[in-house]
């Protein structure tokens, strides 16, 4: 177990190390000069040479990545040229409320996946089935962005039940969870909550629907067990896989909230790469996308280790 | 019939048998998704709307990029315009029906790209193996590390807003997918003993891999394909909801949607239909796909 974990391990450096080439290079394949957003238009020669030396930009690339490697290992992922203030500070603090919302629309999601998945999966080919195999190829199916914005027509707009965008009093960095805020929530969590949801759904259904047809549960069934007992059989040999399932949509709704945090104005990172793109702030749009992406390599890590853990199947080879 | 010598007889059936047996298959998948009525209905709905997109300077319709201040945001049922009028006035039945030229092309573009670049990788990657393999397969490993969302934005945002750099974007998050269905079933076919007989009556690397190895894994690897068709136009369009792909006055769904997002609290069911269009498109051909999976599962 252990010899696994280390290996697993390892084998994330060179993963990371190829996440960050990528995010570096995004930047490089840019139209345009880096210094566009910082340099005023009638700018002299003098100053756009002295700036360019100032952020790095005269030195060959691969000196221009060791150099930001280094700097990002020691946390300093350089200024958002927009605010000026550091772009790590700024991305950890979009972090917190995309993970607030990740988290609200993974209770409601999973749990709803779970439930559908189990009972399509128990009663296959009944109308119970393919009602909530339709349900999850939905979920599956609709443009979240378009579903935020059917919400907020009928729950905003018609209704007056609940507010449209924004996180609530104070702002972006004055969360709390009562009333006056997660009434903010509530929307933004169900339109996330409809992807994972629907892949929750079927993984179960398909994994409940194997597990039932397969030799032991006859015998199960057969030396007299009551179906509470074969459910509890069901639902031990889904997990790891389930988990995993589960652990990969985590890391979705985390690095792909964009569309959603741009219709609800959400202040989360995805909200926060959007300003990030629209105002070429390339060292912010850098950052964000290299915390993202770092956030999903180690979540995936963690639902490999875990899985071999729970999992006695899982051969270390 | 009868001159002909025994040998040659023998040679024809030889060739004939496999060539029978694989029209029966296909043959086979064509009869049972037809008798899917889910399929057929879903199918239907996708013909009817690539053929009204196709033929849509010849319906009779509005001009789509022709305004009016004083018919904006009428509602749906306005005599004249059936799907009311956009927040400039335009006709929304034409934009609509306009606007799915340019939703289709860059949604389904980019997976027919990938689609080629990706079976080509992964076929090489899964026949030739070793290095290549790896060289391959770990470059596929890096993309895997970003949520595909992400990446696809975080592409299209660096390149700058436009529909070619749109279909750039989508068709780099989609290649390392198919690359590694089509090299996971390329392994599984490389050691089957007709490709060993193959080889060892002399046919070179590239007829094996297009004649048969290519004709077994093409089947699995189409029908993942058509399953990303959904994804990619709901990622299409979101990049064009965000600003990042069409730009105006150019009709496309998701770039309608984004316009109208400031209309939901004036005339909110105009504001909502181009995402009810992108939701069919993309459920239609989540069904089919399904369809077309289960079909090609003769087994069962």
């Amino acid at each position: 177990m252990l010899a696994y974990i280390a290996r697993r391990i390892v084998y994330v450096i060179p993963i990371v190390i190829s996440v960050a080439l990528v995010c570096f290079l995004l930047v490089h394949i840019t139209p345009g000069d880096p210094l566009v957003a910082v340099l005023p238009a009638d700018a002299s020669q003098e100053l756009a040479a002295q700036l360019r030396a100032a952020y790095g930009f005269d030195r060959p690339l691969p000196v221009q990545f060791g150099l930001w490697l280094l700097r990002a290992l020691h946390g300093d992922l350089g200024n958002s040229i927009a605010t000026g203030r550091p772009v790590l500070a700024e991305v950890m603090r979009a972090v917190g409320n995309t993970v607030t919302l990740a988290i609200a629309a993974a209770i409601i999601g999973f749990t709803m996946g779970v439930l559908l998945g189990l009972i399509a999966g128990y009663f296959r080919e009944t109308w119970i089935d393919k009602l909530a195999t339709s349900f999850a190829i939905a979920g599956v199916s609709v443009p979240h962005y378009w579903l935020g914005m059917l919400l907020v027509i009928i729950f905003s707009v018609q209704l007056n039940w609940l507010p449209a965008v924004g996180a609530g009093p104070g702002g972006s960095s004055a969360w709390a969870w009562d009333w006056a805020h997660l009434q903010y929530l509530v929307l933004p969590a169900i339109t996330t909550s409809v992807i994972p949801m629907g892949i929750v759904t079927r993984t179960v259904r398909a994994l409940t629907g194997d597990i039932l047809s397969q030799d032991f549960v006859e015998a199960l069934r057969a030396k007299g067990l009551r179906e509470t007992g074969v459910f509890r059989h069901v639902v031990k040999n889904a997990a790891p896989t389930a988990l995993a399932v589960m652990g990969l949509q985590l890391g979705y709704m985390l690095g792909g909230s964009i569309l959603i945090e741009t219709v609800f104005s959400w202040p989360g990172s995805g909200f926060l790469l959007n300003s990030a793109i629209f105002q070429r702030d390339l060292p912010l749009l850098q950052g964000t996308i290299l915390v993202l992406a770092l956030f999903f390599v180690f979540l995936n890590l963690l639902v490999d280790i875990a899985q071999a853990a729970i999992d006695p199947r899982i051969k270390r080879g | 019939m009868s001159e002909l010598p025994l040998s040659a007889m023998n040679e024809a059936a030889l060739q004939a048998a496999p060539a029978t047996k694989a029209r029966g298959y296909w043959a086979t998948v064509g009869r049972r998704i037809v008798r899917d009525k889910v399929s057929m209905a879903c199918a239907l709905v996708l013909i009817m709307i690539f053929l009204s997109a196709i033929l849509a300077p010849w319906l009779g319709l509005e001009d789509p990029y022709k305004g009016s201040m004083i018919r904006r945001l009428r509602h749906i049922g306005t005599a004249g315009y059936p799907f009311g009028t956009d927040e400039l006035g335009r006709d929304m039945l034409a934009r609509l029906i306009y606007g799915g030229r340019l939703s289709l092309l860059i949604g389904i573009l980019p997976v027919i790209l990938a689609f080629v670049f990706g079976t080509s990788l992964g076929l090489v990657a899964g026949y030739v193996g070793g290095k290549l393999n790896t060289a391959i397969m770990r470059t596929v490993d890096v993309f895997y590390a970003f949520p595909s969302v992400l990446l696809a934005i975080a592409i299209s945002g660096a390149l700058g807003a436009g529909i070619l750099n749109s279909i750039v974007a989508l068709t780099i998050v989609f290649v390392p997918q198919i690359t590694r269905v089509a090299e996971s079933v390329t392994t599984g076919v490389r050691n089957m003993d007709f490709v060993e007989a193959a080889r060892a009556s002399g046919a070179g690397p590239f007829t094996i891999m297009r004649v048969h190895i290519l004709g077994n894994v093409l089947g699995a690897i189409f029908v993942y394909a058509t399953s990303l068709i959904s994804v990619s136009m709901i990622l299409a369009a979101g990049l064009s909801f965000l600003g990042l792909g069409t730009k105006p006055p150019e009709p496309e769904w998701g770039l309608m949607l984004n316009t109208l997002r400031t209309a939901i609290y004036v005339n909110p069911w105009v504001a909502a239909l181009p995402g009810a269009m992108i939701f069919a498109v993309s459920i239609c051909f989540n069904l089919l796909s399904d369809g077309l999976r289960s079909a090609m599962d003769i087994r069962n």
